[in-house]
């Protein structure tokens, strides 16, 4: 019923076939990792089942930016904070789970809070060793972050590198917060030492294997949601918003409050994948605040292609899989690398992977369309409009801009 | 205050922006139902009035009250623009990467409610008036084509077409000739004649052969207040104006 309603709407073609892929994947590679056996050549290693599911929350973190800033135009330097804190909510759960197993064997404490003399639980780690309120944590801590932030900068009509700057500041105050062994989360080392999740213990292959398919169909879902939202009319005030603010607001409309709700979906959809990458790598620690690691997400989205849903998918997945490439085979030039490919796809290629596609199959398109027919015939222009440009394709079309 | 007949009242408004008096002492009155021109040399104040109306300038002091007694200097650009002023910029402003159509469809009158939009479907009431409005600025043909493709002149004529979805009580054009060829300009005079039978407007244009075509009142402004007003021969013929517009 709810499945026929989604797809009412015509799904595009790409994104139905990038759903298909990670619903196949989620089926495949477990069967590929647990039931073929070793020997064969089919089989997939148990550290490349773990590597494909940290790409894909990483392209779930992509698409959570991609909806911000590519639809609405709003370009955070700081989303890998709400990846970190639904991060952060996940691992307050694993570490509750431990119980009496770790190193000092306290039931209720954290090995780092009985090692910095700590008595008793601090009240904002309640309710953590429940999953039902861990989960509920992952969407609400990094949608109420959001959304505060969100309110006060959208409001005071920040707009632009002042609101990319001050993204930026904001994960990086945060980084420095959770540096800090006073706030309760571990300090410099973080979280880490999980044991298990749910009752699984997260060493078992099997579990592993459950945590890439839970990630590719959380993904895939991520991908439905963002496709039904920005063909919405909502998703068009986005679009509008992003290339017209002023008329927008003259219209009648509240840019802030469009803005405002479209940061708070994202931040909710950065943080689902930050608790999803967690128990994959076992760990969570105040690195993940880095500025830096913001930034490469921008990177990733860019290179993808920014504006489409297929593009930040690809791109995370494919600038990643380079990084495990380059930092196994010459590690000290993967970060001029990634220097150098942001600089390649912002003056060659601004629309990305996607849009080079598109120009591709559009070109051959036209090549295929000419080849057997003599010129076209002269395009029909309308009666009121003596200027009005012919059109000739897709590629010579006049390129939106953006009106501020 | 005012009486019934006035759509607009601006009494005694002055703004300055860092010393400079962009208004000054500026007082008009405009009737419902009438067309109005403002003409006027470079930095006369005619685009800062405009955003004294619609909410993006408050002024620092004077009245400005619209349809009876919504006193404009209270509300933000949105609250003016659901009251019922729709606002034409100077450079044409439409949504690039939509479609004609989709342009349209967001500009229609209704609730503005955010949350709504997110399940909101096209009613068949809107897909009318959407027909209407498309029929009235003569882009039906090309109601799916995106917004980057048209011409200069036809985003003038869409952009007017998303002010008329707004059902505004009064329209504020921001030199809507500038830039259109002979005939894109009788067809944007035809277009504002027959939205003034319906609608009260104010027309900002620097083309004094487009505002003799217009045929209607005349306000000249110069250093933020109003040098002159009536008819365009009289304006035309005043000295004051010869002096400081048309007699360079």
């Amino acid at each position: 019923m709810i499945f026929s309603r989604l797809f009412s709407g015509g799904l595009d073609r790409r994104v139905l076939l990038l759903l298909i892929l990670l619903v196949a994947a989620a089926i495949a590679v477990p069967v590929l990792n647990l039931a073929v056996p070793p020997s064969s050549s089919f089989h997939m290693p148990p550290h490349a089942v773990t590597l494909l599911g940290k790409y894909l929350c990483y392209a779930m973190l992509a698409l959570s930016l991609d909806l911000v800033w590519g639809y609405c135009g709003i370009l955070s330097l700081g989303h890998g904070a709400f990846f970190a804190i639904g991060g952060y909510a996940m691992g307050m759960y694993l570490m509750r789970q431990i119980g009496s197993r770790g190193v000092y064997g306290h039931p209720v404490l954290p090995d780092f809070m009985v090692f910095l003399n700590w008595k008793e639980l601090p009240w904002y780690w309640y309710g953590f060793d429940q999953f039902w309120f861990a989960a509920l944590m992952v969407m609400l801590a990094p949608g109420l972050l959001a959304f505060a932030f969100g309110w006060l900068a959208f409001r005071s009509r920040v707009t632009g590198v002042y609101l990319s700057i001050i993204t930026q500041a904001m994960t990086y105050a945060l980084l420095l917060a959770f540096f800090r062994n006073d706030m309760g989360f571990g300090g410099n080392n973080g979280l880490t030492d999980f044991k298990d999740i749910l009752g699984f213990s997260l060493q078992a292959p099997a579990t592993r294997a459950a945590l890439f398919s839970t990630s590719a169909l959380m993904l895939a879902l991520a991908v439905v949601v963002t496709a039904r939202l920005v063909s919405s009319r909502y998703g068009k005030l986005m679009v509008a918003v992003r290339d017209a603010e002023s008329r927008t607001r003259f219209l009648g409309w509240r840019p802030e409050n469009i803005k405002l709700l479209a940061f708070t979906i994202s931040a909710v959809m950065a943080g689902i994948a930050g608790a999803l990458y967690v128990p994959q790598v076992g760990i969570i620690n105040p690195s993940e605040f880095a500025p830096a690691n913001s930034i490469e997400v921008v990177i990733w989205t860019a290179v993808g292609g920014r504006g489409t849903i297929v593009g930040p998918v690809t791109g995370a997945i494919a600038v990643n899989w380079g990084k495990s490439w380059f930092t196994a085979a010459l590690p000290e030039v993967w970060l001029f690398a990634l220097g150098g490919l942001f600089i390649a796809v912002t003056l060659l290629m601004p629309k990305g992977i996607v849009g080079v596609w598109e120009q591709w199959r559009s070109s051959l398109a036209r090549r295929r369309h000419n080849a057997p027919v003599p010129p076209a015939e002269p395009p029909a222009v309308s009666v009121s409009s003596p200027a009005a440009a012919p059109v000739t394709g897709v590629a010579l079309a006049a390129r939106p801009q953006p009106a501020e | 205050m005012s009486s019934n007949n006035t759509i607009l009242y601006l009494d005694a408004v002055s703004v300055s922006f860092d010393g400079f008096r962009a208004i000054n002492d500026l007082s008009l009155v405009l009737d419902k139902g009438e067309m109005r021109a403002i003409i006027g040399p470079n930095g006369a104040g005619k685009t800062t009035m405009m955003d004294l109306i619609t909410g993006k300038t408050r002024p620092d002091k004077g009245e400005i009250f619209f349809d009876g007694d919504h006193d404009l200097t209270r509300y933000d650009e949105a609250d003016i623009a659901n009251l019922g002023i729709g606002r034409k910029f100077q450079k044409p402003t439409v949504f690039e990467s939509h479609t004609v159509e989709d342009n349209i469809a967001l500009s229609l009158k209704g609730p503005r409610n955010i949350l709504r939009t997110v399940f909101d479907r096209r009613s068949a009431e809107e897909s009318n008036r959407m027909g209407e409005i498309l029929a009235t600025i003569r882009l039906e043909e090309r109601r799916n084509e995106l917004a980057c493709n048209l011409s200069h002149g036809q985003k003038q004529w869409l952009e007017i077409g998303m002010l008329l979805a707004q059902e505004p009580k009064l329209l504020l054009v921001d030199e809507p000739v500038a830039g259109m060829t002979d005939a894109e300009t009788e067809e944007t005079v035809r277009l504002l004649r027959d939205i003034a039978t319906r609608h009260s407007v104010i027309v900002v244009e620097h083309d004094m052969h487009f505002v003799r075509e217009l045929g209607v009142k005349v306000t000249c402004l110069h250093e933020g207040a109003v040098l002159s007003e009536g008819s365009i021969d009289h304006v035309s013929q005043d000295p004051r104006v010869i002096e400081v517009y048309l007699g360079r």
